[in-house]
């Protein structure tokens, strides 16, 4: 699959260049400032020569996209841009920051990580047209996971939607099963498709050092739908504490799937499966009808084999993860967020040029992408699943919550909260877990 | 990308200069050591000598021995001292608790076994015809990363569910004999055994090697004179050949326990340290980089520290009791 989107990737890419050279015949590089192709960036500046580099946990085929996305920025500013995805950020930008040689520009995915680094006074402030941009592109919601004491630091980027419950619409409908819309309903199904002989859930929660992170998600997921955001937020803040009764009963509500033998793990074999399933490989089975329900994000669109037909009347498809009941719609979310270690003008520049609603668009039209920018055209979407979810994210409605373990202090939500889950599905009860996470809470 | 000469320039830049200041350095140490007055030369020789390799071990390991220290008396952020409070959760937190446990494990099981099975290998295949044959095999493992090994015995250990194919050997051998596949290291504590494992296939090559040389080594008028007295072969092992490897044996069981100490790559690699199988090296790494808790972090570096500090030191005494 890799591969194959590279392949795709490179072919959008000389459509690109072929396009781009072709206004500009005799020597792009000389006359790029000048070209009609560059007004739209006029207002960056020139800044021949210099370099900007970027530090980010993206890799790979999407990272190709957003190095493809800048290339016209780059030409028209004579900056260039040094794009390094990792699959260890959390880990080496401390390292990179502590050595001495941070990256200009870094793609935080956790607002807790961001708000360590602000705190310790690594991060430069947003310029002010930075803020302006995002205020006026994005919620208060967002601008306040970029915030911290105060100071505005970090503009979002990209996003995903979590509260996604992968299927197959064709199998549903060759069976007669209907998109649950309450959390009773989800059971229910759950129970029925379980007595046709199916595996109803596919889940697979390794992700190497970070393993256990799907499953802090369907915890989060659901905590947010039986307490309610304002109880969400204490959880996340560690008011309400791990090993409340309450959030007690919440885990203990997903374990109800996800412990139970009859319930998973489609084509993986027992509970423990789970553990030692690649998250990318979880929801696979889906297309084989091993299992019949997949919770994963909407960036899961990336997963699927190749030729398998996302839409709602294709091969896979997404239904909004129910909550108590049809009315309330709580959704989990998380993205990135652009932070700088350096206030350099051609930091600065492309820092800007990152914010805009204009950059969010033209990586849509390249490939599946979401923005929570209020800016953006959903025409531009590359698939359906990416239309919904960014349908969700602006819809007035709906009550947005970031991942929480992105949120919590680096300690418990990458570290003990993702092993806590682990050792959960591995057969640890649910006090035990809760209780170990409770005690691991920095206390400074 | 692509490699670009002129962007690349300013490294190479800062390459040219370390070496012409390398090379001014030597050269400055070689003038003072022809200036130097010839009487008590020895003695100002050495100590113009040893200047460089002294100022670059303080910088280098000296001052941040000392800051590791200090940290592991630090909070989190090291922004104010919370006493032995690192040092009590190493000892009281569960998790933390089976860090040491499985540390300790790994410390009395690798060496002892590597050294067993290197030796037990050496014996066997000594003045056998297919002698290097085997040495060659059993070294080959030798060759590859620690990171490379556990890759490779991931998919060794790899599950699928019964009925599915199996890609993992372990598993596929399970099956042929009628067992049903296994998740090896999903359950602790006897997934550590299986890591274990990985690290003795790696290093048994080098016990045999080194032991292997060793038991050449031993005079021939001995093993005749032994074999006279009508010793058998399990008398020859015990009496004969083990008492006179004795120095070798020791320094096989040292070098392996300052591995296993050092231990990170593979349990990072196979399990990244989940389902209790995480050693102290490990949990540092994730402390001080990944969770930011450089104090908890570096209690461990110091743990890890006084933990091979006596194993040094006994092979310090046994090398000088040897000369």
């Amino acid at each position: 699959m890799a591969i194959a989107s590279r392949l795709l990737v490179g072919a959008v890419g000389l459509a690109l260049v072929a396009t781009g050279c072709g206004s500009t015949p005799t020597n792009p590089r000389a006359e790029g400032g000048t070209s009609a192709d560059c007004a739209a960036y006029s207002a960056y500046g020139k800044h021949d020569g210099k370099k900007v580099s970027v530090y980010s946990p993206i890799r790979d085929a999407e990272a190709d996209l957003f190095q493809q996305n800048w290339k016209q920025f780059e030409k028209c500013t004579g900056m260039k841009i040094t794009y390094e995805g990792t699959g260890e950020f959390e880990a080496q930008i401390q390292v990179r920051s502590d050595g001495g040689n941070p990256p200009d520009l870094a793609f935080f995915p956790q607002p807790g990580l961001l708000a360590r680094f602000a705190k310790a006074g690594k991060l430069k402030p947003a310029p002010a047209e930075v803020k302006t941009l995002a205020e006026q592109g994005w919620s208060k919601d967002w601008l306040d996971y970029g915030t911290v004491d105060g100071t505005f630091y970090a503009a979002p980027l990209g996003a995903s939607v979590k509260s996604f419950v992968w299927y197959s619409p064709s199998t549903f409908q060759e069976k007669g099963w209907q998109v649950p819309k309450t959390w009773d309903e989800l059971m229910t199904l759950t129970e029925t498709i379980a007595a046709s002989g199916v595996k109803p859930w596919c889940a697979g929660i390794e992700s190497g050092e970070a393993t256990g992170w799907p499953a802090t998600d369907w915890i989060e997921d659901v905590i947010l739908r039986e307490l309610g955001p304002e109880e969400y937020d204490r959880w996340v803040a560690h008011e309400l504490k791990f090993n409340d009764p309450k959030v007690v009963a919440a885990v203990d509500k997903v374990g109800a799937i996800l412990k139970n033998d009859k319930y998973v793990n489609g084509g993986y074999g027992p509970v423990k499966s789970i553990a030692s399933t690649a998250f990318q490989e979880g929801g696979v089975p889906i297309t084989t009808g091993k299992c019949a329900m997949h919770r994963q994000a909407s960036f899961y669109a990336n997963f699927w084999p190749e030729g398998t037909k996302v839409a709602q009347d294709g091969d896979v498809f997404a239904f909004y993860l129910p909550g108590k009941d049809a009315s309330s719609k709580p959704v989990l979310g998380a993205g990135e967020f652009v932070a700088a270690f350096a206030d350099r003008p051609e930091v600065k520049a492309f820092q800007r040029f990152l914010a805009t609603a204009d950059h969010a668009n033209a990586r849509m039209k390249l490939g599946t992408y979401v923005s929570a920018n209020k800016g953006v055209d959903l025409a531009n979407a590359q698939n359906p699943i990416d239309k919904l979810s960014m349908e969700m994210l602006r819809d007035p409605a709906t009550v947005f919550r970031f991942d929480g373990s992105d949120l919590m202090p680096a300690a418990v939500g990458s570290g003990t909260f993702w092993k806590g889950m682990t050792d959960w599905i591995n057969g640890k009860d649910t006090k035990t877990v809760l209780d170990f996470i409770d005690a691991s809470w920095p206390t400074s | 990308m692509d490699f670009d000469l002129a962007a690349e320039s300013p490294k190479l830049t800062q390459l040219l200069i370390g070496v012409v200041a390398f090379l001014a350095v030597v050269g400055l140490v070689l003038l003072l050591l022809d200036r130097a007055p010839m009487r008590q030369k020895a003695r100002l020789h050495a100590a113009i000598l040893l200047a460089p390799a002294v100022v670059l071990l303080a910088i280098g390991l000296v001052v941040p021995a000392v800051r590791t220290t200090l940290l592991s008396f630090m909070s989190g952020d090291g922004s104010g001292f919370v006493g032995l409070d690192n040092y009590v959760w190493m000892f009281t937190q569960l998790e933390a608790v089976t860090v040491l446990r499985n540390t300790l494990i790994w410390l009395v099981l690798m060496p002892v076994l590597v050294t067993a099975i290197g030796l037990v290998y050496a014996v066997i295949v000594d003045r056998s015809r297919f002698e290097s044959l085997a040495k060659t095999l059993v070294f080959l493992p030798m060759a590859i990363s620690f990171v490379g090994a556990g890759i490779i015995w991931k998919f060794v250990y790899a599950y699928r569910p019964e009925g599915a194919d199996q890609i993992g050997l372990l598993n596929q051998i399970v099956v042929w004999f009628g067992g049903e596949p296994r998740q090896w290291l999903l359950d602790p504590p006897l997934n550590t055994l299986f890591l274990i494992v990985v690290m003795v296939w790696i290093q048994a090559g080098f016990a045999t090697v080194v032991l292997s040389a060793a038991i050449k080594g031993i005079p021939s008028d001995i093993v005749e004179a032994a074999r006279l007295d009508g010793a058998g072969p399990a008398q020859m092992f015990f009496r004969v050949t083990l008492p006179s490897i004795r120095p070798a044996v020791i320094v096989v069981l040292v070098t392996q326990s300052i591995g296993t100490l050092k231990l990170f790559d593979i349990v990072r690699t196979m399990t990244g340290g989940q389902f209790d199988t995480s050693v102290i090296a490990n949990e540092m790494y994730n402390q001080a980089f990944r969770y930011g808790e450089t104090g908890k972090g570096a209690a461990l570096a110091v743990f890890l520290f006084v933990l091979v500090t006596p194993i040094v030191a006994y092979q310090i005494r046994t090398r000088r009791a040897l000369r």
